[in-house]
């Protein structure tokens, strides 16, 4: 893989012209929060940005990152930036297994020592770690043996992010994240279960571009993680008028009304869904009819049930952050900050809100 | 409406009821196409608004389309999904939205300028044609 092309050369075998390489670059630094002034030079980096070697390590996951990434259906620019890192050791991805497969590693390690990226996915089990083990190494070792040489670590997925749902309650493997275990190299999290595969490209085309991009308190891109899913939601108008569907198949459900009495975590989980939606931007779960799980946030799964309401009392709330539930750029107006404010005191409380109260409240 | 294309998707039966919604931010958008208009004409600097930075909801968009209006110049480009091009009734101000192949916007610009850069053949595309065209003209002289 170390001979491959850069990417205008690329472009050129894929008939992609330079009018859409532009088109893309205009649409990434939007999708970057970057100004629209920045598109020339994320232009010029994205064309002389030198190809890293990337390692890629799947430790206790379900391939879903992985499988997410490689899903785009036709040859999009963001294939074409995926493909024009030098993917030197993915195990699920590679033709090579086994030892062979652990001498590509060594042998890309060695290359490139203290310049490569690598890319987690999965959770670490650390009570035994024999639990988890590729070529009789256990993950435990092989993350902090190709951590020393990486000049950063993207952890992709909730899973390497924070532990994800081996991490879940009893956490019978002892699982944890790779900032648990690695504390002395930057790392980027890029949570999700999965995350969205454009997010997964636009932090990698970040990191070709400008390096690192600022981060939040949770290590995530904050131009991807910036919002939260309620800031940006298309039934929000609803949620501030109080009006909530109550089941999956009542007069409010078939309205399109908020899905907050169904359990939907959007006020407290930060991610792109609502705007850069899934399957090539064809809708995301809400649109579908479906709460948000709160999949980008710490222990999403231990947070009390997929359909409880966040205002029943259950999970760790601390940990997916109230104060989300009390700030955001809402599209809301006077009414939207009041019954919002009387939700985040009820949360306080951990009362139950319904929709009679918020109406009352707006 | 200008600034949304109708080949975009449809906007489903909510999107009717949301077109009432709107966050007042139509107004200081509109304001910032007027500076940057002023800015064109005395010293040619182009400006470029990402719609996309800004909470707008479709009512904000209707303030947006009503003002602005429909000008003379439409062109749809066809380039990994479309991307239609349209001046507005204020010329020298052009909404310029980019669609995936889903016909998804991937992103919506405001520009300010006498000519946006998409709409110019890109001098790589050029070389490109080029050689295409002396291929051709190749292939045609041995077929003679
Ligand atoms: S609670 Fe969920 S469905 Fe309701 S407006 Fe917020 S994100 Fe959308
Ligand atoms: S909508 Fe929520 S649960 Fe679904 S993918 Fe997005 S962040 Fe995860």
């Amino acid at each position: 893989m170390a001979n491959k092309p850069l990417l205008p050369e690329m472009m050129k075998t894929h008939g992609v012209s330079r009018r859409a390489f532009l088109k893309y670059c205009a649409s990434l630094t939007s999708l970057m929060a970057l100004s629209p002034a920045m598109v020339p030079r994320v232009a010029k980096a994205l064309e002389s940005a030198p190809r890293p070697s990337v390692i890629w390590l799947s430790f206790q996951e379900c391939t879903g990152c992985t499988e997410s990434i490689t899903r785009s259906h036709s040859p999009t620019i963001e294939d074409l930036i995926f493909n024009s890192v030098s993917l030197d050791y993915h195990h699920t991805l590679q033709a090579a297994s086994g030892h062979a497969a652990e001498a590509a590693r060594e042998q890309a390690m060695k290359d490139n020592y203290g310049k490569y990226l690598l890319v987690v996915d999965g959770s670490i089990p650390i009570k035994d770690p024999g639990y988890s083990c590729i070529a009789g190494i256990s993950n435990l070792d092989m993350l902090k043996e190709t951590a020393a040489g990486a000049a950063a670590i993207v952890s992709v997925g909730t899973c390497a992010a924070y532990g994800g749902v081996g991490h879940a309650n009893p956490n019978p493997t002892g699982a944890v994240a790779v900032s648990e275990i690695i504390t002395d190299k930057p790392i980027i999290n890029v949570p999700g279960c999965p995350p969205i595969p454009v997010v997964m490209t636009g932090v990698l085309a970040h990191f070709l571009t400008f390096g690192i991009p600022e981060l939040d308190a949770l290590g995530r891109p904050k131009a991807f993680f910036g919002e939260s899913i309620h800031d940006r939601c298309y039934r929000r108008p609803f949620y501030d008028k109080g009006k909530f569907a109550e089941s999956f198949d009542d007069e409010g459900a078939r309205g399109g009304w908020c899905l907050y009495k169904l359990g939907c975590k959007g006020p407290t989980t930060h991610s792109a869904c609502a705007t850069v939606k899934w399957n090539n931007g064809v809708s995301f779960p809400i649109e579908a009819g479906h709460p948000c799980l709160g999949c980008t946030e710490p222990d999403f799964w231990d947070n009390g049930g997929f359909y409880k309401p966040l205002s029943v009392p259950s999970g760790d709330y601390r940990k997916m952050g109230l104060a989300a539930i009390v700030g955001g750029a809402a599209i809301g107006t006077a009414s939207a900050l009041l019954s919002k404010a009387g939700k985040a005191k009820a949360v306080k409380a951990h009362e139950t809100v319904n929709a009679h109260d918020l109406e009352k409240s707006s | 409406m200008d600034c949304n294309h109708p080949s975009a998707k449809k906007p489903s039966a909510t999107a009717d009821v949301l077109s009432f919604v709107a966050t007042g931010n139509a107004s200081p958008v509109l304001h910032e196409v007027k500076h940057a208009l002023i800015q064109l004409l005395k010293t040619g600097a182009e400006s470029v608004i990402d719609l996309g930075a800004i909470p707008f909801a479709p009512g904000d968009d209707r303030v947006l389309n009503e003002i602005l209006g429909i000008g003379e110049v439409h062109a749809t480009l066809t380039v990994m999904g479309e991307s239609h091009v349209r001046e507005t009734a204020i010329p020298g101000v052009w909404c310029v939205d980019h669609l995936d192949e889903n016909g998804e916007y991937q992103s919506r610009f405001i520009e300010v300028t006498y000519m946006p850069n998409i709409l110019k053949t890109q001098r790589e595309d050029a070389e490109r044609g080029l050689e295409t065209l002396a291929e051709r003209l190749g292939a045609l002289d041995d077929r003679r």
